[in-house]
């Protein structure tokens, strides 16, 4: 099967950048999305071009590292899929496929499809972590977890930190991330003692950083390829306002 | 053979008498660095999984100066991250009659016999510890309803001593320990520098002291000195091309450190994992793993009768070969992952695979559990199935086949974890020490989170109290920047015809052929004579486009596929010297007269570490002694 | 943060009234002593306190307060969405709540100013006799491009109450998603609005 594609290039950070349009032949349905951008990278480095950059690494949907804009929409059309997980099975070969980077102020692009997505662990950083020294702490059974809390931190702690929540939110939020992370912690007995603390630093360090504010929108949960849904945010949202410690 | 023996060597760092107390006696002998002068003192983490990560946070909470290293863009991504089934530790808390002693024993066992006693036990000590610390991080392990631990078993144990977090337990141990480092960045003791890559070691006056890395951004290469150096920078299975490793996991570090002077042991110890979705075509870029817990309740089968073209629902059970099941019958489908995957490489050879792989089939499991008690437990698993091909498990057996997942050899190291240049320490999948020639499944996570939390953190200082190491000599640091400018610039230059995922591709094929389930003298032979071809041609006809001062993923490809040209070749060396099979090593030449693999503990019964010279390979012996348990014939049916 | 708890808490200041609003309105089906009784009701309402009318201004008060903090808050977290973009994307996907928020408030708010000129000054009127509602209110309706006009805006009210009392039950940190009890107000609030005027040009209000 042969696609056309127009694919954002963009030099550098300082480049102003433009969609380049290929046609790449020879694609079969069951190659992932990563692998059909493999073989045009292979054809245009042996016609003397540069290869098109976009970030991968596991390709198999956990590390958070692919990220496209695919027609559009984060991480293409199939729910709650990586774009490195995403099938060419998927795509009509009639239609053009519009690739693009994560577009957001705090994810400045670095080249072609890669952009630097830093401010995310900025985020965590400030707050998202548990303070315990490595064989400081009591025997694992010493506190009894509710399994549907354990459960519900797992929910939250599925985010892989791709930021497809920011590239799909109509106003630039990272509000999903942030909310996933500080629900995930406080969830459990560890997370207790910094619980309002560190909402408060990680939504105040998110808006410094420039993401825009949350007004529910709600596209962030149907971009998310863990399927992460809004209701974190309320929770978030809940911790920031009315559980100061 | 090309290679020649040197002299033997010795881990000198393992304290001798009772196994039970080494741990407790070395860490007693150890010296400290006081506070004070820890804050003087820096260490170098490449690597941010798990070892990595938990090696520099630890470093840090102690009060060094840390600077960390990854290749992406931020620490939580490294490729630990992928681990699905769990992590092993001897809790004992399902009552099953686990024990320090039972995992030990397992471990060892595991290994075939090829894993040092001093360093297993003491993994296998500190294991429960490592949950202790993880549930204090607030990792989302799964749980029973009485809100305790659940635990689950994994291939090669008999009791049920696997911690997880649904399919995700990497992820979840890697955020732990993500988050921990990203405490102390906060805090100022860590330096984090992702999108770095390391391209040499800087070793001065005999130490390692630093490294010269690529910035992948911009292209510029810079050197970092410190007062000791931890390479955490995970295995090197993408030799093979397709492998269940990330894209960019790569053997460059401890390749480059290598040619500095630290030996390399074990090279050939490669673990065939059985359980992954089988190869699709010839643009395939990776291999995904289907974790080792679905062997928990699926069932291994063929069709009896080769090229059975019935779809999996028509054959009847009597024309069903359940083969794990059939030729290992204590241990069944949990068998360990070399019994499986070469298992599973016979009743392929025979004929009888469907569609490059074999079945894994829950009907059994769902008759007997419910469709919901399946989904709880693999859900997430069956989905990336379905997404991957298309079918869906739940109503169609799923098919598999082996592929490359975890590199038992590595660095050498000490019971200290230092290898033989004094100031590198090698943690994680990176060094060779815990595993011997097969590990167990959940053990890898258990290994990386030892070594970064509770190991490495109790016996640098013994090395560090020896410093302060004095400058670090210009003309180390000035040779080594040199040499990453001239191998970026020389890989620029080719400008040939064919590009480095054609060479890596042919490389793979190579290995996969030769050095891969099944190893031959001949096949070898063959391997060690096309792979210096292959790299000549290499350095003759590579193209790599664009520039080495800015963000070059080609380039970047190009370096790594350069040096697994160079380290397959020790990699079949080392297979065709160890002239006997054992664990994930299996000769043709070895075997019993029912295909189990056979060891030669008269010949073969150490640990082979390998010097560089430039020239001819040397071969150092570590000769393994068991005081605990008894080399016997490793036998699971 | 503190800008979405400003636009929740006045979002539901403004709700409430809405709801006191759509209530009185339908009063006009009581006739017209009903609805104008009603009028008079408010103005004297603990008048000892605050005097003849003076209940009436404290809420009109507290409601252009609420409009204006709403406005503003509003205007704040557009314009930081609008730099956290700088560079759009090419191609779009999907009608987003946040734009129908957007220019439905827009278009709230210019009704408010025409309703105010209309029936509380009168200026805008036919009738335009103050506390003659009921009058007023047949003397407005009947004219087809002011129905077509207040259909609008309350169908846009309705959108916007729609979405915005469930964001602001999510940003006040309310665990259940509010969904359906969102959709019920705005509902019965568009439905109470909308009956009064198409009465009016039906003939069943005179």
């Amino acid at each position: 099967m042969k696609y056309t594609l127009r694919v954002w290039r963009q030099n550098g950070p300082d480049d102003r950048g433009r969609l380049v349009e290929y046609t790449v032949d020879g694609i079969t349905p069951d190659m992932s999305f990563l692998e059909m951008l493999d073989v045009l990278n292979e054809r245009l480095l042996l016609d003397g071009d540069e290869s098109i950059a976009f970030d991968h690494d596991c390709r198999e949907g956990i590390c958070g590292m692919c990220g496209l804009m695919i027609n559009g929409t984060a991480h293409g059309p199939q729910k709650a899929t990586t774009t490195c997980q995403l099938h060419m099975r998927e795509f009509d070969p009639r239609k053009p496929i519009t690739i693009e980077p994560w577009r957001a102020r705090p994810f400045p692009v670095v080249r072609d499809l890669v952009v630097d997505r830093s401010a995310l662990d900025r985020v965590i950083e400030s707050g998202g972590h548990v303070g315990v020294h490595a064989g400081a702490a009591p025997d694992a059974h010493a506190v009894p977890v509710p399994k549907p809390d354990a459960d519900r931190a797992f929910a939250a702690a599925a985010c892989i930190g791709c930021g497809a929540c920011v590239a799909a939110c109509p106003n630039g939020s990272a509000m999903l991330f942030t909310a996933a992370k500080a629900v995930h912690l406080a969830a459990l007995p560890p997370g207790q003692p910094e619980r309002g603390t560190r909402a408060l630093t990680m939504v105040q360090t998110q808006d410094d950083l420039g993401f825009g504010g949350c007004t529910q929108a709600g596209e962030c949960a149907t971009a998310c390829p863990k399927e992460i849904g809004t209701d974190v945010i309320a929770l978030l949202n809940r911790d920031v306002l009315w559980k100061v410690d | 053979m090309n290679y020649t023996e040197g002299t033997p060597l010795r881990d000198t760092r393992a304290p001798d008498g009772p196994l039970e107390t080494r741990w407790e006696r070395r860490r007693l002998a150890a010296r400290l660095v006081s506070p004070a002068n820890r804050r003087r003192m820096s260490v170098i983490v490449v690597g941010t999984g798990l070892a990595g990560a938990s090696a520099a946070a630890t470093l840090a909470e102690l009060g060094y100066q840390v600077l960390s290293f990854c290749y992406q863009d931020s620490p939580r991504r490294a490729h630990s991250v992928a681990a699905q089934g769990g992590i092993n530790a001897a809790k004992n808390y399902a009552g099953d009659g686990d024990s320090t002693a039972r995992l030990f024993h397992d471990t060892i066992k595991g290994g075939d016999f090829r894993a040092r006693e001093s360093n297993v036990y003491r993994l296998t000590e500190v294991s429960g510890a490592i949950i202790d610390h993880c549930v204090a991080q607030g990792v989302p392990f799964a749980r029973e309803y009485g809100g305790l631990l659940d635990t689950r078993s994994f291939g090669g144990a008999q009791v049920s001593r696997t911690f997880y977090a649904r399919g995700q337990t990497g992820q979840q141990l890697l955020l732990g320990a993500y988050q921990a480092l990203a405490r102390q960045i906060h805090a100022g003791r860590v330096v984090s520098r992702p999108r770095t890559e390391m391209l040499d070691l800087v070793v001065s006056d005999g130490r390692a002291r630093g490294v010269v890395v690529r910035d992948l951004v911009t292209g510029e290469i810079t050197t970092h000195t410190a007062d000791a150096v931890v390479l955490a920078t995970g295995g090197y299975g993408n030799v093979f091309h397709l492998s269940t490793n990330a894209k960019g996991s790569n053997a460059t570090a401890i390749w480059r450190a290598h040619k500095r002077g630290a030996w390399f042991a074990n090279p050939c110890f490669t673990q065939i994992h059985p359980t992954c979705i089988p190869v699709g075509g010839d643009h395939q870029s990776k291999l995904t793993l289907m974790s080792e817990s679905l062997r928990n309740d699926g069932r291994v089968w063929v069709p009896a009768r080769p090229g059975d073209p019935r779809r999996p629902a028509e054959i009847p059970e009597s024309e069903r070969d359940y083969f794990l099941e059939r030729r290992y019958p204590r241990f069944g489908n949990l068998v360990p992952r070399d019994i499986a995957a070469r298992a599973t490489k016979a009743v392929c050879d025979e004929g009888k695979g469907v569609g490059r792989g074999v079945y894994l089939d829950f009907a059994d499991a769902i008759a007997r559990l419910g469709r919901d008690v399946i989904a709880e437990r693999y859900g997430n698993l069956f989905e990336m199935y379905q997404r991957i091909t298309a079918e869906d498990p739940y109503s169609t057996p799923m098919r598999i086949y082996p592929a490359v997942h975890y590199t038992m050899g590595g660095l050498w190291v000490d019971y200290d974890l230092r290898s033989t240049i004094p100031g590198l320490f090698v943690v994680g999948e990176a060094n060779f020490s815990d595993h011997g020639a097969n590990r167990l499944g959940a053990s890898a996570l258990m290994q990386g989170l030892a070594d970064g939390y509770f190991v490495l953190p109790a016996v640098i200082g013994d090395y560090l109290a020896d410093g302060p190491f004095g400058a670090v000599s210009p003309e180390a640091v000035d040779e080594a920047e040199d040499s990453v400018h001239a191998t970026v610039a020389a890989l620029l230059a080719v400008n040939g015809d064919r590009t480095p995922e054609s060479f890596h591709r042919e490389l793979g094929r190579v290995m996969w052929d030769h050095c891969g389930m099944e190893r031959s003298a001949d096949g070898l032979a063959e391997a060690l004579k096309r792979i210096p071809d292959l790299r000549a041609d290499f350095w003759r006809r590579v193209k790599v486009t664009g520039s080495g001062s800015a963000l070059n993923q080609t380039l970047e490809h190009a370096g790594r596929v350069a040096d697994f040209l160079e380290l397959a070749e020790l990699m079949c060396l080392d297979a065709l010297h160890r002239a006997e099979s054992c664990g994930g090593h299996f000769r043709a030449e070895s075997q019993t007269p029912d295909g189990e693999a056979r060891r030669d503990d008269e010949r073969f019964a150490y640990v082979a570490a390998w010097e560089h010279t430039g020239g001819t390979p040397v071969l150092h012996r570590e000769e393994l002694a068991f005081t605990a348990v008894r080399p016997s014939e490793r036998s699971y049916r | 943060m503190g800008r979405k708890a400003v636009m929740a808490v006045t979002g539901i200041v403004l709700l409430a009234y809405v709801l006191v609003h759509m209530a009185a309105n339908l009063k006009a089906f009581a006739g017209r002593e009903s609805i104008d009784g009603y009028g008079h009701f408010l103005r004297e309402f603990l008048e000892p306190v605050f005097g003849y009318g003076g209940f009436v201004w404290i809420v009109r008060v507290v409601l252009l307060a609420a409009v204006v903090l709403h406005i503003a808050a509003a205007v704040s977290l557009t314009r930081q969405a609008r730099k956290a973009r700088p560079i759009p994307y090419a191609v779009k996907q999907g009608g987003y709540a946040a734009r129908t928020m957007r220019w439905g408030g827009v278009i709230i708010a210019l009704f408010v100013v025409y309703h105010i000129l209309d029936l509380t000054a009168g200026v805008l009127n036919p009738h335009g006799v103050p506390g003659e509602i009921h009058a007023s209110v047949v003397a407005g309706f009947s004219r087809w491009y002011v129905v077509a006009f207040y259909t609008l805006a309350v169908v846009s009210l309705g959108f916007h109450i729609r979405h915005g009392m469930w964001s602001a039950l999510r940003s006040l940190g309310a665990r259940t998603a509010a969904q359906p009890a969102a959709l019920a107000v705005a509902v019965a609030i568009t439905v109470g609005f909308l009956s009064v005027p198409y009465a009016v040009l039906l003939g069943v209000i005179r």
